[in-house]
């Protein structure tokens, strides 16, 4: 899992630029970040993980971003902090997002070991051990589900 | 124990006496709101998935308003299937290009105090000026709403923001959101709950008090509250009087004077970039009166104080925030005004602010906008500079054609 860092309050206009939104994820993944970092979209590998600061995910409640993000291969998000919607966005899409407050110590391109379940992150390429917070039991179920609507797909259908 | 407006809230939609700050409780939905973009075109193929249909069409409303004027097919798409959908799962509260749906599910009834209510759109949290528990989710979420009547919330912390006295001559709502961003940052909120109390917030008129809890968003709080009174109770037509408990523990309680507080504007490209309007003088290419946040009534009349017997000196596009709106400001002459001056009338739509349609910002063009997000390439193109301001700062900067503080103007 190779680590692509972001700043603080990266926007999901950013993520996922507003004039795409109306074509599938697809043509929107393409577009994942064009305005602030363009090569993301052609360079990010499946089972990469998006580093950032605080507030990851402000904006809109369009969960395309997290989407996007998890369309290109992204394997999970560590940041300071996430917005809030956006947080939820992405657990119920089956994206895993870890609040570990020392995540300014990982740099581009360092190779990550994330435990979302103890909340240790290991930087294999530093030889560092970060502390996170683990993600609650009943949202690691969704993530292992793959999200909020294979979650629901396990429920026993009502007729009607 | 006493209960904040927020905790009271919560606990009568999880069925419970009182709830604490931090704990994990579920909660029946009384209302939901999804938009063209963000609701049937994604909901449809959802719940074909899960074969599953609404839990209750008398509680979904859906409204059109990211998409018109559906200039292009791919729009013309989108709203096509929101219009099929509609009547194939039997929502009769659908309202078709009638305005932005945080304008219009008040408007037209469907908000009241005591309620909790989720809707599809990230500046939800403005049916909590209503006294409503009203918060934002994503679309995959709002399908387990659909699904479940349900959704699980964590309580929130109160936050309290308390304005004494009064505002001061063309000082809006909008003003005291830039500059509360401004203040404690983008994350300010904490994804809580902010409470907006005092005498300074009870003279507001309905939509103002709108704007306050709109811009939460902003401020990265869940929701955005304000206790109902005779002024939501009159605007509504309907309701009763919710308020938290005196003395009830908050997080934070933040106390101002609303009369030290001049308009403010957000430089690009982050609402948290907030200076008083006297620090700039920047030339503008375009003035822009629109969205949720900045072109409901109240705003157009705004706009209107400044703009009366004055031209734009550069374009100005106007886009009412609700069809009912635009027409209540046409009979009272408000609409005249703003046209006389020079503006361009746009559809009751999302319109420029969320970059979507057919009206984009060009290259290098410089904007002032009285809209709620300026990131970088939202409005168009990312060498774009968008300025936020209040409906009268915006209006004055469109007379001067540079950034200008409109307080001369309403002399």
């Amino acid at each position: 899992m190779k680590a692509w860092v972001f700043g603080d309050n990266v926007d999901t206009d950013a993520i996922a630029p507003g004039r795409y939104m109306k074509f599938g994820i697809d043509e929107i993944a393409k577009h994942c970040f064009e305005s602030v970092k363009p090569e993301f979209a052609s360079s990010v590998k499946k089972g990469d993980v998006l580093v950032a600061g605080r507030n990851f995910g402000t904006g809109s409640s369009r969960e395309q971003a997290a989407e996007a993000l998890k369309h290109l291969g992204v394997a999970a998000l560590v940041a300071e902090s996430f917005a809030g919607l956006f947080y939820r966005n992405a657990i119920n899409l089956g994206l895993p997002a870890v609040v570990c407050p020392e995540a300014k110590r990982i740099r581009p391109g360092d190779e990550l070991r994330v435990d979302y379940e103890t909340g240790k992150i290991t930087d294999v390429t530093t030889g560092e051990t970060l502390s996170a917070e683990p993600i609650p039991a009943f949202l690691m179920q969704l993530i292992r589900d793959g999200g909020l609507l294979p979650h629901l797909e396990k429920r026993p259908r009502t007729t009607s | 124990m006493k209960q904040t407006l927020a905790q009271k809230l919560v606990a009568r939609a999880a069925g419970r006496k009182s709830v604490t700050p931090g704990e994990i409780v579920t909660c029946k939905v009384d209302l939901a709101m999804v938009h063209d973009s963000s609701g049937p075109r994604r909901m449809k193929p959802m719940l074909e998935r899960l074969g599953a249909k609404v839990w209750d069409p008398t509680k979904l409303v859906v409204i059109t308003d990211h998409y018109p004027p559906e200039h292009e097919d791919e729009s013309r798409k989108v709203l096509r299937i929101a219009r099929e959908w509609v009547r194939e799962a039997g929502i009769d509260n659908f309202y078709d290009k009638q305005g932005i749906c945080h304008i219009v599910l008040p408007e037209r009834g469907h908000l009241e105090p005591g309620m909790f209510a989720v809707g599809a759109d990230s500046h939800s949290p403005t049916g909590g000026a209503f006294a409503a528990y009203m918060f934002g989710v994503g679309a995959t979420e709002m399908l387990g709403v659909l699904v479940t009547g349900e959704i699980w919330l964590k309580v929130p912390h109160t936050i309290a923001m308390e304005f004494d006295g009064a505002f001061g001559k063309g000082v809006s709502a909008k003003d005291v959101m830039l500059w509360l961003i401004g203040r404690f940052g983008m994350d300010g909120g904490q994804y809580q709950a902010v409470e907006y109390r005092g005498p300074a917030i009870r003279k507001l008129p309905m939509q103002e008090r709108m704007t306050l809890c709109n811009m939460t968003a902003e401020l990265g709080a869940q929701t955005g509250l304000i206790a109902s009174d005779e002024t939501t109770l009159r605007y509504l037509g309907k309701g009763e009087c919710w308020g938290g408990d005196a003395g009830a523990p908050v997080l934070a309680h933040h106390r101002f004077h609303a009369e030290e507080l001049a308009p403010q504007v957000a430089a690009p490209h982050s609402p948290a970039n907030t200076r008083p309007v006297t620090d700039f003088s920047e030339r503008i290419d375009l003035a822009y009166i629109g969205a949720c946040t900045g072109a409901k009534l109240e705003d157009l009349r705004m706009a209107a104080q400044v703009l009366r017997g004055r031209k734009s000196r550069v374009k100005l596009q106007l886009a009412p925030a609700s069809l009912r709106d635009q027409q209540t400001a046409e009979r009272e002459g408000t609409l005249k005004v703003l046209l006389d001056a020079g503006a361009e009338l746009l559809a009751n739509s999302c319109g420029l602010c969320a970059g979507y349609g057919q009206q984009v910002l060009g290259e290098n063009t410089v904007a002032i906008s009285t809209t709620a997000r300026n990131f970088k390439g939202r409005m168009g193109a990312a060498s774009a500079q968008v300025y936020l301001a209040s409906p009268y700062t915006v209006a004055a900067s469109a007379v001067a054609g540079r950034i200008t503080d409109p307080r001369a103007m309403l002399e």
